[in-house]
Order: C-alpha cells, then sequence, then structure tokens
C-alpha cells in the first residue's frame, strides 16, 4: 500500500510539463477514453441494430399500407416472405439467406456488383442480388411485391421501397426510409399527400414500355405522377431512380419473370 | 445552492449567453434548429457534454501539462460526444437519423472548448460542472427560440403539432420556405441579439474605430 503511495506522490510531485509526466497523463487519458468509448460502442450496438432493422421493417409495412400508430411490427412483418432475386437472370436465387443478406453492403462488394455505364440514378454500382418481399393472400396468390430502390436526389441518396400491385404492373405506393434532402421541399417525398399520388399509377403501357414519371406536366394520366414543388432536382432523382429501378438494369426481368411463373 | 454557484447557473442564460454575447457555437445552432423536436434533443446532447467535459477536465486540471491541454481536453470532450451520439443511436433512433452528423459536430462546438479552456481549467469540479450545465442551458435557450420561430412559421408546427394548418395538408397557411434553410437562423439569430442588447445595454460592444470627418486642404 505504501509501495503504490509512493508512486503515486512520486508522480505527484512530478513537474506538470516534464516529458515523464506528459507521456503518462496522455497514455493513460487515451487508453481511459477509448476504453470508455468501445465498451458503449459495443454494448449499446444490439440495440442499435435492432432499432435500424425495425425501422426498415416499419418501412416495408408502411409502404404495403398495413402499417398504424402501436401495431406490433415485429409480428406483423412475418407475414412477408422474403426472397434474394438474381438481377441480371431475373430469377430468385437460394445463395444468399434473405434474413440476413445486406443490399447495401453487396453494392459495395466488386464480387457481387456491376460498375454502371449508364447510370441515370447516380448510384455508381448496382448489386447484382437484391433482396425484395413478398406478401400472399390467405389463399396463398400474390398479393403484393415490394422492391427495394435507391438513388440519387439533391444532397443525399434517397433509400425507399416501391409496392406493386399482384399483377405488377400498378403501383400500391412509395417510400423512402432514408435521406437528407431539404426539409420543407425535397423531404416533401415523405408527405402522405403526394406519396398517396402513386397509388394505381401504372408502370408500363399496353406495350410494356417503362412510361412512369415524375413530372411537372402530365403527359400521360395514368403514368404521371406531379413533381414536387420547390424541389426540381430532387423530383428529377425520383423520377430517375424509379425509371432506372423498373428499367432493363433493375427489376424489369424479373418482374416479366414473376408474371410469367418462371422466376 | 451557494450564490455563486446559482450566479453560475444563471448567468450564461441572458447575461454572458454564450451566443448572442459571446457568439459562439452558431453553425450547429443554424443547422439543428428547423424543428424542435430535434433542436431539443440537440440542446439535452450539448448540456450534457459541456457540464461533463468541464467536470472531468476540471478533476484532472492539476495534473494536464500545460504543452498538451488542448488535446487533452478535445479527448475528453471527443469521448463523451461519441458517448452521447452512440446513446441517442440506440434510444432516440428517429431522431438520430435526422440530427445525423450534427451530435458529432459538438466535438467543434467552440462553447464547449471555451469552457473547458476559460473556467475548467481553474476553478473546483463541481462549480465547472454547474459553469457547464448553465452554457448548455444558455445555448439551447437560444436555440428553442430560433427553433420556435422557424418550425412554426416553416412548417405551422410545434414539436410535430400542427398549429397552422398548412397548406400541403390542405389548411390555409403557406409556410415560408426560407425558414427551413439555415440561412434564417441567421438572421433569426442577428434579430436576437439586437434584441438582447437593446434590452441589456452593458453587453453593446465598444466601438474598435471611430469615423473621423475629412478635413480638405
Amino acid at each position: 500500500m505504501s509501495d503504490s503511495n509512493n508512486i503515486f506522490t512520486k508522480f505527484k510531485n512530478m513537474p506538470v510539463d516534464g516529458i515523464v509526466k506528459t507521456v503518462i497523463v496522455a497514455t493513460t487519458l487515451c487508453f481511459v477514453c477509448s476504453m470508455v468509448v468501445s465498451f458503449a460502442a459495443v454494448n449499446l450496438k444490439s440495440i442499435q441494430e435492432v432499432n435500424k432493422a425495425i425501422d426498415k421493417q416499419k418501412n416495408i409495412l408502411q409502404v404495403a399500407g398495413i402499417y398504424h400508430e402501436g401495431i406490433d411490427v415485429n409480428k406483423t412483418f412475418s407475414s412477408f416472405q422474403p426472397l434474394v432475386v438474381d438481377l441480371n437472370s431475373g430469377k430468385f436465387t437460394d445463395k444468399f439467406d434473405p434474413f440476413i443478406f445486406d443490399d447495401k453492403k453487396a453494392s459495395q462488394d466488386p464480387l457481387l456488383s456491376i460498375s454502371l455505364e449508364n447510370d441515370p440514378a447516380s448510384i455508381g454500382r448496382r448489386t447484382n442480388y437484391a433482396t425484395i418481399y413478398l406478401l400472399k393472400k390467405d389463399d396463398g396468390s400474390l398479393d403484393k411485391v415490394i422492391l427495394p430502390i435507391h438513388g440519387y436526389g439533391l444532397w443525399s441518396t434517397l433509400y425507399g421501397f416501391i409496392a406493386l400491385e399482384d399483377n405488377l404492373n400498378d403501383i400500391f405506393g412509395l417510400q423512402f426510409y432514408q435521406h437528407a434532402e431539404t426539409p420543407g421541399l425535397g423531404a416533401e417525398v415523405d408527405n402522405p399527400k403526394w406519396k398517396a399520388q402513386w397509388k394505381g399509377k401504372k408502370l408500363n403501357n399496353e406495350n410494356g414500355e417503362l412510361m412512369i414519371q415524375v413530372a411537372k406536366t402530365q403527359k400521360y394520366k395514368e403514368h404521371h405522377i406531379d413533381a414536387l414543388a420547390g424541389a426540381t432536382l430532387t423530383s428529377n432523382g425520383v423520377d430517375n431512380l424509379v425509371k432506372f429501378w423498373m428499367g432493363k438494369d433493375g427489376f424489369k426481368k424479373f418482374l416479366n419473370n414473376l408474371k410469367n411463373g418462371a422466376a | 445552492m451557494s450564490q455563486t454557484r446559482k450566479q453560475l447557473l444563471v448567468d450564461p442564460l441572458v447575461d454572458n449567453n454564450p451566443i448572442t454575447l459571446q457568439v459562439l457555437g452558431i453553425c450547429s445552432a443554424l443547422a439543428v434548429t428547423s424543428s424542435l423536436n430535434v433542436a431539443f434533443v440537440m440542446s439535452l446532447a450539448v448540456i450534457a457534454v459541456t457540464g461533463f467535459s468541464s467536470l472531468f477536465i476540471s478533476f484532472l486540471r492539476n495534473y494536464i501539462p500545460n504543452s498538451i491541454r488542448i488535446i487533452v481536453q478535445m479527448v475528453i470532450i471527443a469521448s463523451l460526444v461519441i458517448l452521447v451520439d452512440q446513446i441517442i443511436k440506440a434510444y432516440a433512433y428517429e431522431i438520430s437519423k435526422t440530427l445525423s452528423v450534427f451530435v458529432g459536430l459538438i466535438i467543434t462546438n467552440c462553447i464547449v472548448m471555451g469552457r473547458a479552456e476559460a473556467f475548467a481549467m481553474k476553478n473546483t469540479p463541481f462549480n465547472s460542472f454547474v459553469d457547464g450545465v448553465g452554457n448548455g442551458l444558455g445555448y439551447s435557450l437560444l436555440l428553442m427560440c430560433v427553433g420556435v420561430v422557424r418550425e412554426l412559421f416553416g412548417s405551422g408546427t410545434l414539436f410535430g403539432i400542427t398549429i397552422l394548418d398548412s397548406v400541403n395538408n390542405g389548411g390555409w397557411y403557406v409556410p415560408n420556405g426560407l425558414l427551413l434553410l439555415p440561412p434564417s437562423a441567421f438572421f433569426i439569430i442577428g434579430f436576437l441579439i439586437w434584441g438582447v442588447r437593446s434590452w441589456k445595454k452593458s453587453q453593446v460592444e465598444a466601438r474598435e474605430y471611430k469615423i473621423q470627418s475629412l478635413e480638405v486642404h
């Protein structure tokens, strides 16, 4: 006891600006602080992951129109069937577990993604595998398909989901769960009134051409979504990303396969 | 609580407000005041960081070598900020999404460094803690004032509750979009500083120069 006391008094009596004391103080402080920070990060990580997962599930429920305040997200979400789709072949794949497959991570992995030459949504790389969600009716037939979409707006990449009806051409809803667009202008993509416009709009015309459009002027009523006032660049971003993901580099092949029962 | 401690806590609210008098911590005040929920959580985060960083720095003040004191202060502040950021992410996920990078930027908030350097290095731990909390409260008070103006007239809501029914939702109020953009906070803070200095004349700074009349020969 007296020994440690000696060391402590010795330390205390050192000149405050001496090299030895400076190094000791710096090292101890860094060590203690890094312990505190890593302790917090490790301990809170599981809660943060759960939050993230619930937030994503909540958004899927919202886009499918079955979310309301106070619902048990986890339980309701179990009625959705997640599946991984190979975007190049347009078919389901069982190479990955859909419950843990991470599309965002795959977009960064050169083995699982391609670099885009024609890149209207400004995403750089596109994953080859995407997690989609099927909602079945009680009799087992298809009710809705929920597809992940993302692309660049004005300030940020918008991440969201688009829900399609069982004919795979009518849009049921669209919802972004992550973006950093200007509040009041671009962030009005979250406005329920604006989102309601998407319901019932058709992706393709009778000839199978992709016609959906976010624009100021209306060309075809059944394919038109009004652009946001004061947020031209965000609206263009949404227009581009929906066209991209519903087009031939996105889910078009898969949707055709699914329609023909060949997915 | 003794008279001086009370002074330490109350002084920074108006008489020595870090934003209006010292004009510190402006950047984050511009960024997080477009909605009150976000401003409120940011305020709590800043109060916690200024309070505890002052406390810990004051505990260590006699052991901190002068040559590395700023770095030591930064390490303590940064650790606290990461801690706060992690806690917000775990327990207030929705708000952490809107606050995103600004909690991390508390590290560079001049108020925190300013209190550490000007007060905590020279005073006892408890007084430093009170001083830190007081300054955090002063920052918060201004943040909430700016937030009320911006959210009420920018979106027609307060804490997300509709007060003025906006046109976007089928009401009558046309929201002022400028108030949702960061520059509007500059104007509001400017008007607030003007208001406070008209009320408390002692805060008016002396002129650094005098305009001279020019005599032509």
